[in-house]
């Protein structure tokens, strides 16, 4: 067998370097002793010990989780539904298909925009219930791609058989329907939790006063100038999503070592 | 109607005298009752009624499309009926979901639960039940020695082989005791010399353990060696009911004629009837055609005598002239083992197909393409089809 050619090579290589040189960065200089940017002092964990003394900063954290955790179980469980719904349906499918697709396509701006009209014309105070139920929103589409993706492959007949043994539509959904299609909702919910935890336009139209989210405050606090504290968060942030793609991807890994 | 005598293949005669669908004080488990089912503007059930009886083995026969498979999930309540009723045990099923019906099938593709193992398989309608635990337990054991597989209770459903997995959905069918067993297509997944097998092990079963079977297939081999009795069905309806031999032997139609195994179809038109003997004219035999047929069958109509190539000999000396007796040359032949089917092509330009037991290991006179040939049959081979 021959090798990647040295063309491939190549640009396999810068592809990469694209991608990742930029968080490489990020990734380094948050552990710069330095306070500047562009000048290395030497290693130092220093920016991280600050950061548990940020009380701002841990605030935001703090809702973004909170706001990611809520977000994505609500966007997973309304896009599971939804996805069941559209396999199902004998009619109407493309028509709730298109409807359920087009926030995808449609730009955040609009989207940020024609919520917080929304919130506005109902009188809701925005806030943290705002921006979750945002969020839930935005990334309910995204989920029900992926559960739907995996449900076209899934037998009808296995639910049909659990109802043949006694068990009601609902019954035969959570014993056998759900169990079968769980990496795909898993990987759902980490999709949601991950586009809920680095949106900022849509939080940004959404979020109120004592709602801040932590894209929101780096995104303030850039403005001021980059310090080596706001690398360290997103150094942060970047393991925590890194950590949640492997364990999906394990998970969907084995499942399908298990599978015929 | 003539019954036949040609006893199934292990069941002998203990079997030939089960016949309860004969006995007119006899209830029936299941009827049907002119159901229809319309999806879209398409009818896939067109107004059929049908009665299968207390431990019948009975099966749906037809080509892909023939309704079949609509008919059988109307009865487990995965379909609603356009139009008629069904009951079971006299009791209407109307309205009644899936998991409330005292039937249970098995799918075609079996749809063992993937996360589930054999054991939790099989237990899972027994749960479904609300059985205490050590009754399930003692269940699950009975039904894995039912179909013989004690020492898989722990694999999952992809560390099996298809007869396996086969096996497993028919004990996961079998193990809540329904009063009656849907069976779909259940051995279509499985290659030839296992699908004969399984054949037997099926009929074994249902004789055992005397409950009723519902089989739906394409397969006519499978219908004719496991039922009891076979309903074959065209576009929706029901075209000819009996058992096996009767559905062979005596068709009620050129397309179940056809439908079952080969037929020799000759058109023709008849020239005398007295209720035992029919003669017929023919462009494809001089002599005409005699056939023994007690049916009434109007002088002057047109008609077509179906023979099946077993019952049609090969001649390469001229047998005596006669009736039912054609000359012709080999056009081409198909050796089968066990038999082989010779196409001859008659004087009149049509092919008929005879079929010959390869009876000894060595031929007296090979055949070869275009010998000279005749093909005879007696009255009793054949079958008089008016439509």
């Amino acid at each position: 067998m021959k090798g990647p050619s040295t063309f491939n090579r190549v640009s396999v290589a810068a592809g990469l370097a694209f991608l990742y040189l930029p968080i490489v960065l990020l990734v380094i200089y948050s552990f710069n002793a330095s306070r500047l940017v562009t000048v290395w002092g030497g290693f130092s964990t220093k920016w991280y010990a600050a950061l548990l003394r940020d009380d701002q900063l841990l605030d935001a954290l703090g809702v973004t989780l909170r706001v990611g955790l809520i977000s994505a179980t609500l966007a997973t469980v309304l896009g599971t539904l939804a996805a069941v719904a559209l396999v199902r349906s004998r009619r109407g499918r493309l028509l709730f298909s298109g409807m359920i697709y087009a926030p995808l396509v449609m730009p955040e701006v609009i989207l940020g925009l024609s919520l917080l009209l929304l919130f506005v014309a109902f009188g809701l105070p925005r806030g943290f219930w705002t921006v979750t139920v945002s969020h839930a929103t935005v990334t309910l589409c995204y989920a029900t791609v992926v559960v739907q993706a995996r449900l076209v492959s899934f037998d009808g007949a296995l639910e049909e058989a659990a109802r043949d043994l006694g068990c009601t539509p609902v019954q035969a959904f959570f014993a056998v329907t759900l169990p079968n299609i769980a990496p795909a909702v898993a990987a759902a919910w980490m999709l949601a939790f991950t586009l809920s935890l680095d949106d900022l336009v849509i939080a940004s139209f959404t979020s109120g006063p004592g709602a801040t989210t932590l894209p929101i405050r780096i995104y303030s606090a850039v403005r001021l100038g980059v310090s080596p504290e706001i690398n360290a968060i997103s150094t942060l942030l970047i393991g925590l999503v890194a950590t949640g793609v492997i364990a999906v991807y394990l998970l969907n890994m084995r499942r399908r070592t298990a599978a015929p | 109607m003539t019954t036949s005598r040609r006893p199934r293949l292990n069941i002998g005669a203990v079997r030939s005298s089960f016949a309860p669908w004969t006995d007119p004080t006899l209830q029936p488990l299941v009827r049907f009752e002119g159901v229809t089912k319309r999806f879209g503007t398409e009818i896939a059930v067109n107004d059929v009624s049908l009665s299968i009886y207390e431990s019948e083995f009975f099966a749906l026969l037809g080509p892909s499309g023939c309704g079949k498979t609509t008919l059988m999930r109307l009865l487990a309540g995965f379909e609603t009926p356009d139009a008629g009723r069904i009951t079971l045990a006299d009791q209407d099923l109307a309205g009644r979901p899936p998991h409330q019906r005292p039937v249970n099938m098995m799918f075609q593709s079996y749809a063992l639960f993937p996360h589930l193992s054999v054991e939790q398989n099989i237990a899972f309608g027994l749960k479904q039940q609300g059985m205490p635990r050590e009754q399930i337990a003692d269940r699950v054991v009975e039904m894995l020695e039912l179909v013989r597989l004690n020492g898989l209770a722990g694999r999952k459903p992809h560390q099996l082989s298809g007869g396996q997995r086969q096996r497993v959905a028919l004990a996961r069918a079998i193990a809540p005791n329904p009063r009656m067993l849907l069976l779909d297509e259940p051995l279509a997944a499985l290659d030839k010399k296992l699908r004969e097998e399984t054949q037997f092990e099926l009929i074994a079963l249902q004789q055992r353990l005397g409950m009723t079977f519902l089989i739906v297939t394409h397969d006519q081999e499978e219908a004719m060696v496991t039922a009891d009795r076979i309903a074959v069905m065209r576009e929706g309806q029901i075209v000819q009911i009996g058992r096996p031999a009767e559905v062979y032997e005596t068709p009620n139609s050129r397309y179940v004629a056809d439908f079952i195994g080969d037929v020799n179809l000759f058109e023709g038109s008849v020239t005398a009837a007295d209720g035992k003997l029919v003669k017929m004219t023919t462009a494809d035999c001089p002599a005409g055609f005699e056939a023994l047929e007690d049916d009434a069958v109007a002088v002057g109509a047109t008609a077509w005598l179906g023979v099946r190539p077993e019952k049609i000999q090969l001649h390469l000396d001229p047998p005596r002239d006669g009736p039912n007796r054609m000359a012709g040359k080999v056009a081409d032949y198909g050796y089968l083992g066990d038999w082989t089917t010779y196409v001859v092509e008659l004087e009149s330009g049509r092919t008929v197909r005879a079929a010959r037991a390869n009876a000894s290991r060595l031929v007296a006179r090979p055949i070869a393409c275009d010998d000279p040939v005749w093909l005879t049959f007696t009255p009793d081979a054949a079958v008089v089809l008016t439509r």
